[in-house]
């Protein structure tokens, strides 16, 4: 969060270690020799290796990935330089537009539904409640449970268990498969990806309201306001700073979005629910590889600029 | 840390004085909202152990008579489970060392030049993989790993491993940064070399970093099915989680069987919560406020 503020303060604190070094001079310590002469090769060894990593792993795959997204290329073979042309024609694609009006519209939904959930489980949790910790520990479990594979479960669910007990109720739109109906099966997404992205929601707001000062209320209470009240005009502005924290991060992660929604619906009923990754990803086998990396490039895009959006919310929040 | 301590003493205080009424409202709440995140690990734990008869007959949340392990007996074979939880735990265990060992290395040798600017800008560019999500560059990584001799589970360490090393560096200098270097310096008067300084002195020093990195890292490798399923071009060598998409083909119909499976590999993460969850939950805290 604080990246942008971290190099400013040791810069700060780099500025005192130098401006003391004249009056340790004379007492020789290592560590001046060591400046004298120059960087030590060993941290060289230290940090040669991630860069080479680093370099491997992801800029050299990010550039080749850019380079291809102007050319026709299928991934392998010949391959011509075509310009703009994939990128042009993205934007008129009606299946890239859907999977970033669903990728975009699931993440807003789940966002608001993760926050309002997590910040009212965290008041709970932090307020005078029996079994605290036992529940606190029940709370974190979806967190450390794979994607995939709850949402296999939930599949199931979804699938047999819910339209059985739709039918026993006699609730019409229950007594078929959420995931079958390409107008609902997104909520059965961001049910399931709610449910797992809760707990590191709550985990921060847990913090967050543990830190405000317990006399604050006190004061609101002698002064006549209600709980709710007190809620609305007092810990949440207070835990702001935790809110801007956890819809960004919560954001970012909901527009990669990818595991849960092959466990639930591979993209179905057609392509109702194909996220932009699953989009991306379909150039690995379809034959559009040029194609997709555009599409990864367009991606890239927009995951800096919301990026830089966080920066520029988190910079004056360094207190967190 | 302090997070914790602070909750623990205002526990404390609330304990010691008894008077304060309990909010049952809330947590009545509370204890049916975590019925709502146990029922799905319920109906796990219930559809494993059933007989085939049981698991088909429509009710997927009655309790399981007779107890039954047919489920996981054929799950182990199907899913060849013990390969599964090798290359599973390969990757997690390597993904989890190289993450903390590198990030470590890298971070010591940033903030200890940070004057110098090789490494000031190596930090910057360590830390530019936070803004790239895998999808990104998971269509290069798949043609380069495959080029390399890398489409296998060492493939995933390493892309794994350098996606979560943006944000470990972030943790680690920030920490880095309070160490006083005096510490450091009385060190070296007693004549220990860099190395040794780092060994003896710093990484015990980074523990309680190295435990919220390490977290995030397993968690991550443990649960991950995209990098896997895209990287690893050898079913026979496929993680876990990915190799349960067997039952989503073939075998659909064999719920008992699929959620033994399921259970088979969820179970580890869970239980090694359960058992590290004051570090998980400090470990979570910390990382997000400061990452």
């Amino acid at each position: 969060m604080s990246s942008i503020s971290t190099p400013a303060t040791t810069s700060g604190k780099n500025r005192q270690t130098r401006s003391s070094q004249p009056q340790s001079r004379q007492t020789q310590s290592p560590q001046n020799q060591r400046r004298k002469r120059g960087v030590e090769p060993i941290f060289y060894l230290f940090l040669v290796p991630s860069l080479i990593l680093f370099t491997l792993a992801i800029t050299i795959p990010g550039i080749i990935g850019i380079f291809f997204s102007f050319t026709d290329s299928i991934g392998i073979g010949d391959w011509e330089f075509i310009g703009l042309t994939n990128y042009i024609a993205i934007f008129s694609d009606p299946a890239i537009l859907q999977s970033y009006l669903f990728t975009f519209g699931f993440s807003i939904v789940t966002v608001i539904a993760v926050n309002v959930v997590a910040f009212l489980l965290a008041v709970g949790l932090t307020s005078r409640i029996r079994m605290k910790s036992a529940l606190r520990t029940v709370f974190v479990i979806p967190m450390v449970v794979s994607g995939i594979i709850i949402a296999y479960v939930f599949n199931f669910l979804f699938s047999n268990s819910l339209p059985s007990l739709g039918t026993a109720a006699g609730i019409p739109w229950l007594e078929s498969s959420l995931l079958a109906n390409p107008d609902l099966a997104w909520i059965a997404i961001v049910l399931v990806t709610a449910w797992q992205a809760v707990p590191g929601a709550l985990l921060i707001y847990i913090a967050g309201l543990v830190a405000v000062p317990g006399d604050v209320y006190e004061a609101a209470e002698i002064d006549g306001a209600s709980k709710f009240q007190q809620l609305v005009k007092i810990t949440l502005p207070l835990v702001a700073g935790y809110v801007v924290i956890n819809i960004i991060l919560g954001f970012k992660g909901f527009l990669n979005a990818y595991d849960i929604i092959v466990g639930l619906t591979n993209g179905g009923p057609g392509t109702s629910t194909r996220s932009i990754a699953m989009t991306v990803i379909s150039g690995f086998n379809g034959g559009d590889y040029a194609y997709q990396m555009a599409n990864a490039t367009i991606f890239f895009v927009v995951a800096i600029l919301i990026s830089l959006l966080q920066l520029s919310l988190t910079r004056g929040r360094n207190a967190l | 840390m302090t997070n914790e301590s602070m909750t623990n003493k205002v526990m404390t205080k609330k304990s010691g004085s008894t008077v304060e009424r309990v909010n049952w409202p809330a947590t009545t709440v509370l204890v049916l909202c975590a019925v709502t995140v146990l029922l799905p690990l319920y109906v796990t734990v219930s559809m494993a152990f059933k007989t085939q008869g049981q698991a088909v007959d429509g009710n997927a949340f009655s309790f399981p008579a007779p107890l039954s392990l047919d489920g996981f007996v054929q799950a182990w074979t199907l899913t060849n489970f013990p390969v599964g939880a090798a290359m599973s735990l390969l990757v997690t265990a390597g993904t989890v060392l190289a993450t903390i060992v590198l990030a470590a290395f890298a971070s010591y040798a940033i903030v200890r030049n940070w004057e110098r600017r090789l490494f000031r800008y190596s930090f910057f560019y360590l830390l530019g993989a936070m803004f790239i999500p895998f999808p990104v560059v998971a269509l290069p990584q798949i043609q380069l790993t495959g080029r390399l001799g890398l489409d296998n589970p060492f493939g995933v360490i390493l892309l794994a491993t350098m996606f979560q090393l943006s944000f470990s560096v972030l943790l680690f200098t920030a920490f880095l940064r309070s160490i006083p270097m005096e510490l450091e310096e009385s060190a070296r008067i007693d004549g220990a070399t860099t190395w040794q300084t780092f060994w003896k002195l710093i990484f015990p020093l980074l523990a309680p970093m190295s435990a919220t990195v390490g977290i995030f890292a397993f968690l991550y490798a443990w649960n991950d099915f995209m990098m896997p399923s895209l990287i690893i071009s050898d079913p026979a060598m496929q993680t876990l989680p990915v190799r349960q998409n067997l039952f989503q083909t073939q075998f659909s119909n064999n719920y008992h069987v699929s959620f033994a499976s399921y259970l088979m590999a969820m179970a580890p993460a869970i239980v090694a919560y359960l058992f590290t969850q004051r570090w998980v939950m400090a470990g979570v805290t910390q990382g997000a406020v400061k990452g």
